[in-house]
């Protein structure tokens, strides 16, 4: 297949191309005509895929390439990384009304997406929560499909309201949150019928829904192994009816699952949950990052990244730890292992860390205030000359006179922070124990920033 | 960046909107606006059989072809390059006299494919459209598994007006096909049409499951005529290339039932799977009712593809 090749392909377009520079436009050309193929055969639609690769060729050309990595996994870095991005960074939940108030759920979706299955399984998920869940049967349609979930709804334990196949959907919906608000319910979902969205009629009847009855969280169920029609299909719901979410369904197969990007990309609207299996307990949280790295599927070179960009953030620790043990340590070092640990923990354990902030005061931090405080030392740090920097030495009081200005800090501080990082260098000159403790950043971790 | 998002979203909506316009202005203009044939030509080629979910390989390899033939045939014009592109797509997808054989002969039909691709509703197509040319259809409710899938099929049944042989739900499929056979035989059943449970290609035990079902069918009507059946959705992107490949793995596929061409979709991945596979698409269904499913019109089917008004 197509993409099992691929990144053996794209070794071979760079393999003469180990520079260590900067990528050119041939370089990010080259790679984004096999990331083109790569997300079309992973059924992104034709126009996104044209729009995403324009975007990242703006973006790539002239970053550095990162050591351990040719120009082809570098502009793959990148690509990947955009697509984090464009899935949404994080997972999303169905939002709810507050408190014990009601929620009206409705699904929506073409035939056979998966609407029945998935709405018994949300169902489980919010029973699981402690809510008491009422599903309504408004398929009155394709034969035997309020039966299903019937069956279903009893496997789940919530109840089913159904009055038969005889009512317009419209006025089972509206007896249903009534029997819903009577018996203090907190979750309503509607199980719709599948619905082509030319269908003018069948989209009609679910706006009818929404004007009738107050619907919180408009699902669309997608067959995760659609094609190229996912982002008319998902367009067309959006502007029709109005969605707030989307759930894939049907992920537990070998799809890249392409239509997932579509979908975000023409309505913006976050994936709510996979569907992963045909038991009612397979609907799992969504993580955006990985379905960016199944659409893409180049695993073997997402990992060769993951590894160089260990490698290079244990590179730039490691030179850290060797200046300081030649006690070379400067205010770059310095700047550069405050990027790190931010990396690595966050602003609150770098500050247990800091001098004078350490150990017993940790829990009463004021993260805020901290992050402040922290922000205003790379401040003055950027102040200074790369010289200065290097050399702190340098620095007489006229010098440190300009340097609070260009910070917009008080002199007094700018003498604090060179009095601390004099005192750091002294107690690290004194630990040389500590410094022989893991090569593998481990007793990096540790050093008082 | 909020607003790069945003920008991004837009620009694309921006752009698809243009699309639409097209579709509706009749894409015929794409091949009009040429007046030579060229890279941007072939290009908006490869646009329309992307967008129609042809996939990468089978595009590449139709455009490697038709360069071929405009290079040997020494062709200018663009509009003659077109009717050679679009022929001999017809030429490849035409199904052949003998490919509704099974609907004259005593057979047994097997229909499979994933889930919800509308398996069950083209076997009570099937059996309307036999039932009319007079043919004594029974049909097996193999699908013991989906919640209600043997109700779903008693009704087909009632509206084609033809009777159904199901079990217990959770009972072994094999047996439910076993009895089938048996009723088939008994009462004398020009057709047995098995629905089956849907199931992803890539679920070993599943797909184990319907070659369980094939050998019965094998040892107890060794003298029906076979026609094996995959549905796919025409929704489906590449991923129906994998399914048409894996369940030929399994089974002996005759041929395909494209689903939902009512929709926008193009089902342009049948033609990749033709190329690689070989499996011809019989019928096509177009709705939800009984009468919805027809016989494949390759012609028809390839002027949708371009969209060319007929
Ligand atoms: N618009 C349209 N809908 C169809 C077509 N064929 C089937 N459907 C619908 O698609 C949905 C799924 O159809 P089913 O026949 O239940 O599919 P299935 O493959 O039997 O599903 P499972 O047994 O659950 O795997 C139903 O709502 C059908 O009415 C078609 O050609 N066009
Ligand atoms: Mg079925």
């Amino acid at each position: 297949m197509a993409f099992d090749s691929l990144s053996e392909k794209l070794q071979n377009v760079f393999k003469n191309l180990r520079s260590k520079g900067r990528l050119t436009e041939d370089d990010v050309k080259a790679a984004l005509r096999e990331v083109k193929l790569a997300l079309l055969e992973a059924d992104v639609n034709f126009k996104v895929v044209k729009q995403f690769v324009r975007d990242v060729q703006e973006r790539a050309v002239g970053q550095d390439v990162m050591n351990g990595l040719n120009p082809g996994q570098m502009v793959i870095k990148i690509v990947n990384e955009e697509m984090v991005r464009l899935m949404g960074e994080e997972t999303t939940e169905i939002s709810l009304q507050p408190g014990k108030a009601l929620t009206v759920i409705m699904m929506t979706g073409l035939q056979g997406a998966g609407k029945t299955t998935t709405t018994a399984k949300l169902a489980g998920k919010f029973k699981q929560k402690g809510k008491k869940v009422l599903l309504v049967a408004c398929d009155v349609y394709r034969p035997a499909a309020i039966e299903q979930l019937q069956i279903n709804g009893e496997k789940q334990g919530v109840e089913v309201f159904s009055i038969g196949d005889k009512n317009s959907p419209v006025n089972i919906a509206k007896a249903a949150v009534e029997h819903a608000l009577k018996n203090s319910f907190n979750i309503v979902i509607i199980d719709t019928a599948g619905r082509l969205h030319i269908d003018e009629e069948m989209m009609a009847e679910l706006v009818e829904i929404k004007s009738n009855v107050s619907v919180h969280q408009t699902i669309l169920v997608v067959d995760a192994m659609t094609g190229q029609d996912a982002v008319n299909v998902a367009q067309t719901f959006d502007e029709r009816i109005g969605i707030d979410g989307v759930i894939l369904t049907k992920l537990d197969g070998d799809t890249r699952g392409g239509a997932a990007l579509s979908i975000r990309a023409v309505t913006g609207k976050p994936i709510l949950y996979a569907g992963m299996g045909e038991k009612l307990s397979d609907l799992e949280q969504f993580y955006p990052d990985r379905m960016a790295s199944r659409i893409l599927g180049m695993g073997d070179v997402l990992t060769l990244i993951e590894k160089a960009q260990e490698e290079f953030d244990e590179e730039k620790a490691r030179k850290i730890e060797q200046k300081m043990r030649k006690n070379e340590f400067d205010f770059e070092m310095y700047l550069e292992s405050m990027s790190q640990m931010r990396k690595m923990g966050g602003i609150s354990s770098i500050l247990g860390m800091m001098p004078g902030m350490g150990g017993g005061k940790m829990p009463e931090i004021d993260e805020a205030a901290a992050e402040k405080n922290l922000a205003r030392t790379e401040a003055i740090i950027y102040s200074m000359t790369l010289k200065e920097r290097q050399n702190p030495s340098l620095l007489n009081p006229s010098r440190k006179r300009r340097i609070a200005q260009g910070a917009g800090v008080d002199i007094a501080e700018v003498n604090r922070l060179v009095k601390q990082f004099e005192q750091m260098k002294k107690m690290m000159k004194q630990m040389p124990g500590m410094m022989k403790r893991g090569r593998r950043g481990g007793m990096f971790k540790g050093l008082p920033f | 960046m909020g607003e790069e998002k945003k920008g991004f979203w837009s620009r694309l909506v921006a752009g698809l909107g243009k699309t639409r316009d097209n579709i509706v202005s009749g894409i015929d203009s794409i091949f009009s606006g040429f007046s030579s044939i060229d890279e941007d030509f072939y290009e908006e080629i490869e646009e329309i059989l992307i967008m129609g979910d042809t996939g990468v390989n089978a595009t590449e390899a139709i455009i490697e072809n038709l360069k071929q033939k405009v290079r040997e045939q020494h062709i200018k014009d663009p509009a003659e390059c077109k009717e050679l592109l679009i022929h001999s797509i017809k030429e490849q997808m035409d199904v052949g006299e003998t490919a509704y054989r099974f609907e004259q002969e005593k057979s047994v039909v097997l229909v499979i494919g994933v889930n919800g691709v509308g398996k069950t509703t083209s076997v009570g197509k099937l059996a309307g459209k036999l039932k009319d040319q007079g043919r004594r259809v029974v049909l097996a409710a193999a699908d013991t598994f989906r919640a209600a899938a043997g109700s779903q099929l008693q009704e087909w049944a009632n509206r084609a007006g033809v009777d159904m042989i199901g079990g217990q739900d959770g009972a072994d499929p094999a047996a439910v096909v076993y009895d089938a056979v048996a009723a088939a035989k008994a009462r004398n059943a020009d057709v047995l049409l098995c629905d089956t449970a849907g199931r992803l290609h890539n679920k070993k035990n599943l797909m184990e499951e319907l070659k369980k079902i094939n050998r019965i069918l094998a040892k107890e009507y060794p003298d029906a005529y076979r026609e094996t059946l995959v549905v796919l959705d025409a929704t489906t992107g590449q991923n129906a290339l994998s399914q048409a490949r894996e369940f030929s793995e399994v089974a002996d596929i005759t041929g395909i039932i494209l689903t939902k061409m009512d929709g926008t979709a193009k089902g342009g991945i049948a033609v990749a799977i033709h190329s690689e596979l070989g499996i011809p698409v019989k019928y096509i269904g177009v709705g939800e009712h009984v009468e919805d499913l027809q016989k494949f019109d390759a012609n028809e089917f390839v002027d949708a593809l371009f969209n060319v008004k007929i």
